[in-house]
């Protein structure tokens, strides 16, 4: 017995602490957010009548909360095509032999070590939504007078004041943040694959587009798949940004479920912002958990 | 195991009633006497900066020397019209560890704190100091809550005033002296100043939508029909209030087209002093930027209740509370008394450019604006604030902000409607 507590005993010891503030912290509080979210909870006034799954339902049905909804699906695909499709290009180019490599390398990855909410603000002036051909469109700042200068006036835009697709303009300053850490990944994945099988499907008469196809391509998957868990991640559950280039948390536009989470959470609806907490975690779950047991499979084999 | 369990359990349980017990402190702070009050009073405002400071600064000189011995601890948190400071209020309030004193608007924005039960009731202080008859009538029916009165006001403001710059109204061929008498008429003048080129009316991000949006229903239903908005005696589907979001919808086509990016009341005012827009709808503290700037009343610009609005006050306040389990209640009752009290009040919004609630305040060196608006106020009709929780509570105001901000975009006049009738339905009592 003795024996056994001296094998595991100080493991356990070091861990303790570990294991009882994750669990307090963050194991004990989703449960206790997703208890709240199953009350009444509506206002400040404390009340505690559970209610089931009634919140859930509410939401799901309210349009505001579908239009959240669709905000983040068209967030995240701009965020993760764009950080894909720019990582991989820079990636690419930075992967043939070339002379200043370190240096791109750095200016590539360097807006990531800026904060959101630094960018944010800087962004926030960029993506103004005043036109030149508007009323007191003298006034117009940021990329509609870059547009209109180098003679694109025509591509000027409400950027994200549009009730639609204005979300997607958010996920600009998104994949000009994160391009660059894609970017670092692909370039891992690149330098992970030996020369000699390149050299190899060379000699045995393989053009470059089917070296990449059939050698490249294949090696590069879990790279992929990582750098979309990780952007798909951060795409669901962005705040800062939005709440940095927005004047107000509660503007329709762009609202996603985090924003209006917060919303709700201010105006004391602690069971509603709950519930969407609670969505949110389980949106989030359903990109990482498959991850993860793919890793741990993967690992096992 | 399961009975040392039980046994725990319970001694928690015990533990909790006695920090009820402890937490409740009505005894101590109904005993408590502001008079010979000392030690330290902690007040938790949002007013960290500007005039808001200059006003705070004031404030806290006549305390000191009210209360020569209550040291005032400033804790102040910044942010606009106080959001960050709310949730930072609310968390210490939930976690039972209030401040002695905090602000928030008067009216309907206290009734989450008072559905809570984090707040003293103020009566017998209102009683105490005789401040039912310094503070007018009106006032008090909206401060009282189930024949309770939880805050004390410091000042007041006014939200239904048009700002204009003369120099664009005079090209335009409008008359800065006369302005419109209702919303057709103003509408007509702002076609004036569109064919002339400038920006007809200027309004900011989501906030300051909402308040022009309750000006013009509140010019368009007139003080009872809008009231009634509040209270469940004016039907959101109704074709009056139709024919007001349609006026709302007109006023949104006269306005600045990136009005969602402008961060705050203030760049919108800026445009009106540039000289790029005609009116911007704003609160009176918009005067207080006005005169920083060097802007001359009557030369440089004027202001007028925004058409079809006067003879109403639409009125919001900031106001003090005595906060259950505060700290110091004595020295909390000290802050109050100074605040409710003339020398105060007068000190206060001297500098803040608002007006006093307290009636006999000396106001004789006030601005011109102010004076004007501390006539008013004794004259007219005063209504309560949509935009700023005097009038419904802050998830109401929540929910209908988005409402309107939507219908900013998509101007679908129904869906507005019924998310408002919706609304008003879920909180009404």
């Amino acid at each position: 017995m003795l024996k056994r507590v001296k094998t595991w005993g100080p493991g356990v010891l070091l861990l303790a602490p570990t294991i009882i503030l994750v669990g307090v912290f963050v194991y004990w509080l989703i449960i206790e957010n997703f208890r709240v979210s199953l009350t009444n909870q509506h206002t400040a006034k404390p009340s505690n009548k559970y209610v089931g799954f009634e919140n859930y339902t509410n939401l799901l049905a309210d349009p505001n909360f579908q239009h959240s909804l669709w905000n983040l699906l068209i967030l995240t695909i701009v965020f993760l095509g764009g950080t894909l499709i720019f990582g991989f290009l820079w990636a690419w180019i930075l992967e043939q032999p070339a002379k200043g490599e370190g240096f791109f390398r750095s200016v590539y990855l360097f807006p990531m070590s800026v904060s959101f909410i630094a960018s944010g603000v800087v962004w926030r002036w960029l993506l103004s939504s005043l036109q030149t051909t508007q009323p007191g469109g003298e006034r117009t700042t940021g990329l509609n007078r870059l547009l209109d200068s180098v003679g694109l006036g025509a591509l000027q835009n409400d950027w994200w004041s549009n009730p639609t697709w204005g979300i997607a303009a958010i996920a600009l300053p998104a994949v000009w943040q994160l391009s660059g850490y894609v970017m670092a990944l692909f370039l891992a994945g690149f330098r992970g694959i030996p020369d000699e099988l390149r050299e190899a499907a060379r000699i045995d008469g393989c053009t470059e587009w089917k070296l990449y196809r059939h050698v490249i391509f294949p090696q590069l998957s879990p790279v992929m798949l990582s750098a979309i868990i990780i952007i798909g991640h951060m795409s669901l559950k962005l705040f800062d940004l939005i709440r940095a280039i927005v004047p107000d948390a509660n503007t329709y536009d762009v609202q996603v479920p985090a924003t209006m989470m917060w919303v709700k959470y201010i105006g004391s609806d602690y069971a509603d912002a709950a519930a969407i907490g609670t969505i949110l975690l389980v949106l989030v779950a359903l990109v990482v958990i498959p991850y993860l047991w793919y890793t741990s499979r993967a690992e096992k084999r | 195991m399961r009975r040392r369990l039980s046994l725990l359990a319970g001694v928690a349980a015990l533990g909790l009633t006695l920090a009820g017990c402890g937490g409740g402190g009505d005894t101590a702070s109904e005993n408590s006497n502001a008079k010979d009050a000392t030690g330290d009073v902690g007040v938790f405002t949002w007013w960290a900066d500007g005039s808001e400071k200059a006003g705070l600064d004031a404030l806290v000189k006549v305390f000191g020397t009210d209360y020569p011995n209550v040291s005032f601890d400033n804790l102040a948190v910044a942010g606009g019209a106080g959001s960050q400071a709310k949730s930072v209020l609310a968390a210490q309030l939930k976690a039972g560890n209030p401040p002695d004193s905090f602000q928030a608007h008067a009216g309907a924005e206290l009734q989450d704190y008072i559905d809570a039960d984090q707040l003293e009731d103020l009566s017998s202080f209102y009683k105490d100091n005789d401040l039912t008859s310094q503070f007018p009538a009106d006032l008090i029916d909206r401060l009282t809550v189930d024949g309770k009165i939880y805050s004390v006001p410091s000042n007041i403001h006014r939200a239904n005033v048009v700002w204009a710059n003369v120099e664009v109204l005079k090209k335009a061929g409008v008359d800065p002296k006369k302005p419109a008498e209702d919303l057709d008429g103003w509408f007509a003048d702002m076609d004036k100043i569109k064919a002339s080129g400038a920006i007809p009316l200027a309004v900011a991000g989501s906030w300051t939508q909402v308040q022009l949006f309750e000006n013009i229903l509140l010019s368009s239903l007139g003080a009872d029909g809008y009231n009634g908005l509040w209270d469940g005696k004016t039907d959101w589907k109704s074709a009056e209030v139709t024919t007001a979001i349609k006026a709302y919808e007109k006023a949104l086509s006269y306005t600045n087209t990136d009005r969602d990016s402008l961060s705050d009341w203030a760049p919108a005012t800026q445009l009106v002093q540039d000289g790029a827009a005609a009116y911007n709808v704003m609160g009176d503290w918009a005067e207080a930027k006005f005169a920083q700037d060097g802007n001359k009343p009557g030369v440089d610009y004027v202001y007028f209740p925004t058409p079809g609005t006067a003879g109403v006050f639409d009125f919001l306040a900031d106001s003090f509370t005595l906060p259950k389990g505060a700290p110091n209640p004595g020295g909390a009752k000290a802050w109050l008394t100074t605040i409710g009290s003339a020398e105060g009040q007068a000190a206060f919004n001297k500098v803040k450019g608002s007006i006093p609630a307290n009636t006999t305040a000396k106001t004789d060196d006030f601005s011109e604006y102010q004076k004007s608006a501390i006539k008013d106020f004794s004259q007219d009709t005063i209504v309560s604030s949509l935009a700023h929780g005097a009038a419904v509570p802050v998830a109401w105001l929540n929910e209908l902000s988005t409402a309107v901000n939507k219908f900013g975009g998509d101007s679908n006049i129904e869906e507005l409607q019924n998310s408002a009738a919706d609304t008003a339905k879920k909180f009404a009592k």
